[in-house]
């Protein structure tokens, strides 16, 4: 699933952290062998519950963190043999918005620092007044106006959806091919959240390469085409985000879709899964997902099921999903 | 639905003032509502909108830096009129218990599960420790924690688990009323799912009144038989919750419900509120949301709308809602 349409890929992707428990060496698989593309102009989720991997992916694919086995793809290329020009190129055209992106800012730290950060590393503009358009468009873009007043702003004298906002300018400033989300508006109230989610909409159609990281299936729905869904570091469904709602394949998509809440009383969540997520250091042998599955046989304690094209356009990795 | 005519809680004008370095702010502002026996009783809002506030104001475990005023009647006893150590004796545990935010993160990491219980309700009965493990293990039976986690230290135990215990332990002296206050929030989908189905069964066996407290809509769609909404400390809408969520009458709970993302839809525009919610050290004069209401007019600038009533048990305060003919009302 890994081809020239694709801006970005991660190919056979293995990251594991090494930690000590108990005074012994011990491998975090946060990531254990995703192959996942990003096709141009397709915008794309991640989701899964905490723990199965969604972050630790979206910074492998900024080469944020380093791969153990298995490779970044930048348009079909190795992300680890670029060339000093290719890398530097990379590096402007893949961003990523962090959860809270300014969680730990000085205090004295201005919306303009922030959002001229990137370009002044990369030394984008060698002019002043260049860099500051660049700015105002970028905090136009996220309708943070008038943009010469904000850019004055202290980043810590605005509320949480306009910070969110100024995340967003910031990568956006860099005028990438991509953008990874990583749990845009997970902290934001409700009331605020869809201005956001406007916003970045908006850049949708102008041709951005989005990836939607997020445990939130309701905000994935609305903004993604695709989605790939995460467990234990595998991935377990993939599919045009319309069907995969409306049919998961995958049991374990299955549980997190029928647990989704809506506002609707009729209606109430159901749970189809047991337990909670296991730890990512013994993941389970076999199906990852069989300690909790409702359907699980003899067979997926010991077999492990590969993602397979189970319709045209849908994989999923379980025994028995056709 | 088992819900009786008998008042389990009143709560007449409740106010809560923060002293803050920047001046009075009011977190509670004229509240009134009441839950009858049986019933649970959802309060939604954003953050700010003043829920754990009005929450430990009513079980009275404020913060030194507030004061209130107002009635909080149970079963007809003025709470106001309690010492400290009456309701220590009388009423907390006993009648209602409070789950607070985040509190699965308040167990002490030194002692295990089962010394918690014991140590928690020491104060408040005359049960034996023998009695107090008893009463536990069957409790964590019907929460869906295995009895034998008693024995476990807390960093033993999921999140979710956690959560679980504290529900227990919430249930330890019986109490009538229990006031959760965001119990499934930071929770992944899965075990909050688990959380809320678990809580259904809960209360149908113990026959419980519960105020159940979140900033998610769609949480309180799933465990609420009524629903008051919170806005800058004010509560504007309350009724069944059918109503409030099917026919909402705030032009603040429209919004809400608008922005609320539904995995069942996929169709035009992410609804939105422009703006923030306000400051409350110098909150707007007249409605507080009138800064962020389209349908504001003149009077709305100066005068707080009383609260009233526009459809059976559904009660809103906003000025324009009889003139408003697309609400369909009468
Ligand atoms: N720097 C790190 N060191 C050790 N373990 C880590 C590190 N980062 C993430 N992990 C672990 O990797 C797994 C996946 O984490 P993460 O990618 O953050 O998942 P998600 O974003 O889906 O919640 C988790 O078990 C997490 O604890
Ligand atoms: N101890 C305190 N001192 C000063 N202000 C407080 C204190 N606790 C809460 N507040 C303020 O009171 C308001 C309501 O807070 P809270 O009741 O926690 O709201 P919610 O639970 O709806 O998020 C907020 O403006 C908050 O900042
Ligand atoms: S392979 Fe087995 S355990 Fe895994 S999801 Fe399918 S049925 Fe469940
Ligand atoms: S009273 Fe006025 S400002 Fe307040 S909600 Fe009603 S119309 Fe809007
Ligand atoms: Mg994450
Ligand atoms: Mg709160």
């Amino acid at each position: 699933m890994s081809d020239d349409n694709h801006v970005l890929a991660a190919n056979g992707l293995q990251v594991y952290f090494r930690v000590k428990v108990g005074g012994k060496r011990a491998n975090v698989r946060a990531v254990d062998g995703v192959t996942l593309g990003l096709e141009r102009g397709v915008s794309t989720g991640v989701v899964g519950e905490s723990g199965s991997g969604k972050t630790t992916l979206g910074k492998a694919l900024m080469k944020l963190v380093k791969p153990t086995a298995g490779s970044v793809l930048f348009k079909g290329k190795d992300v680890s043999k670029l060339s000093r020009s290719e890398f530097k190129k990379y590096r402007r055209s893949v961003q990523m918005v962090f959860q809270d992106p300014f969680d730990s800012i000085d205090p004295l730290f201005t919306v303009h620092d922030a959002v001229a950060e990137g370009l002044r590393i990369l030394g984008v503009y060698s002019d002043r007044a260049e860099l500051d358009q660049a700015v105002y468009r970028a905090l136009e873009t996220v309708r943070l106006v008038p943009a010469e007043d904000y850019a004055k702003r202290r980043i810590t004298s605005l509320s949480g959806g306009q910070r969110q906002r100024v995340g967003v300018a910031r990568a956006i400033a860099m005028n990438p091919e991509v953008v990874i989300l990583d749990e845009p508006v997970s902290m934001l109230d409700a009331s605020v959240k869809g201005e956001i989610i406007n916003v970045m909409g908006q850049l949708k159609s102008v041709g951005k390469t989005f990836m939607m990281i997020t445990h939130d299936i309701s905000t994935v729905r609305f903004f993604t085409e695709r989605v790939a869904v995460m467990y234990l570091g595998k991935v377990v469904e993939v599919g045009p985000t319309d069907e995969v709602v409306n049919e998961p394949l995958h049991p374990y998509t299955q549980a997190l879709v029928a647990a989704v809440p809506v506002p609707d009383p009729s209606q109430k969540v159901k749970s189809l899964a047991q337990g909670e997520i296991p730890n990512a250091i013994a993941p389970p042998p076999g199906c990852r997902f069989h300690p909790r599955c409702p359907l699980a046989q003899e067979i997926c304690r010991r077999e492990e099921p590969l993602l397979r094209e189970v319709r045209p356009g849908r994989y999923a990795a379980c025994h028995f999903a056709q | 639905m088992l819900v009786s005519q008998t008042r389990a809680i009143g709560v007449e004008g409740l106010n809560v003032e923060f002293y803050t370095p920047r001046g009075a702010l009011r977190a509670v502002n004229d509240v009134s509502f009441e839950v009858y026996e049986g019933e649970s009783l959802g309060i939604v809002g954003e953050s700010g909108s003043g829920k754990t506030t009005l929450a430990s104001a009513i079980i009275r475990v404020l913060p030194s830096n507030a004061r209130s005023w107002g009635r909080v009647t149970v079963y007809g006893k003025d709470l106001g009129s309690m010492s400290e150590s009456q309701l220590n004796r009388e009423v907390r545990w006993r009648v209602i218990s409070y789950v607070p935010q985040a509190s699965q993160n308040a167990l002490d990491p030194l002692y295990r599960v089962g010394d918690q219980f014991v140590e928690t309700v020491r104060a408040h009965t005359d049960m034996s420790e023998k009695q107090v493990l008893e009463k536990a293990s069957e409790l964590l039976k019907h929460v869906g924690v295995d009895p034998s986690k008693l024995n476990s230290y807390p960093w033993e135990l999921s999140g979710g688990q956690k959560q679980r215990v504290m529900i227990a332990l919430a249930l330890l002296l019986s109490p009538k009323i229990v006031i959760l206050d965001e119990p499934t929030t930071a929770m992944d989908t899965i075990i909050q799912a688990q959380i809320l189905e678990m809580f259904r069964q809960l209360k149908q066996f113990e026959r419980l009144t519960t105020i159940f407290i979140s900033h998610d809509i769609s949480v309180i769609a799933n465990v609420a038989d009524r629903v008051g909404v919170m806005y800058a400390g004010r509560l504007v809408e309350i009724g069944p919750v059918e109503d409030v969520f099917g026919r909402p009458l705030h032009p603040y709970t429209q919004g809400l419900l608008r922005s609320v993302p539904d995995i069942r839809r996929k169709d035009g525009s992410f609804g939105y509120i422009p703006g923030s919610p306000p400051d409350l050290v110098n909150p707007p004069s007249g409605c507080p949301f009138h800064p962020r209401c389209s349908y504001a007019v003149e009077i709305c600038r100066k005068l707080m709308p009383p609260m009233e009533l526009y459809a059976k048990d559904h009660y809103a305060a906003c000025h324009v809602i009889s003139s408003r003919k697309d609400l369909g009302l009468g």
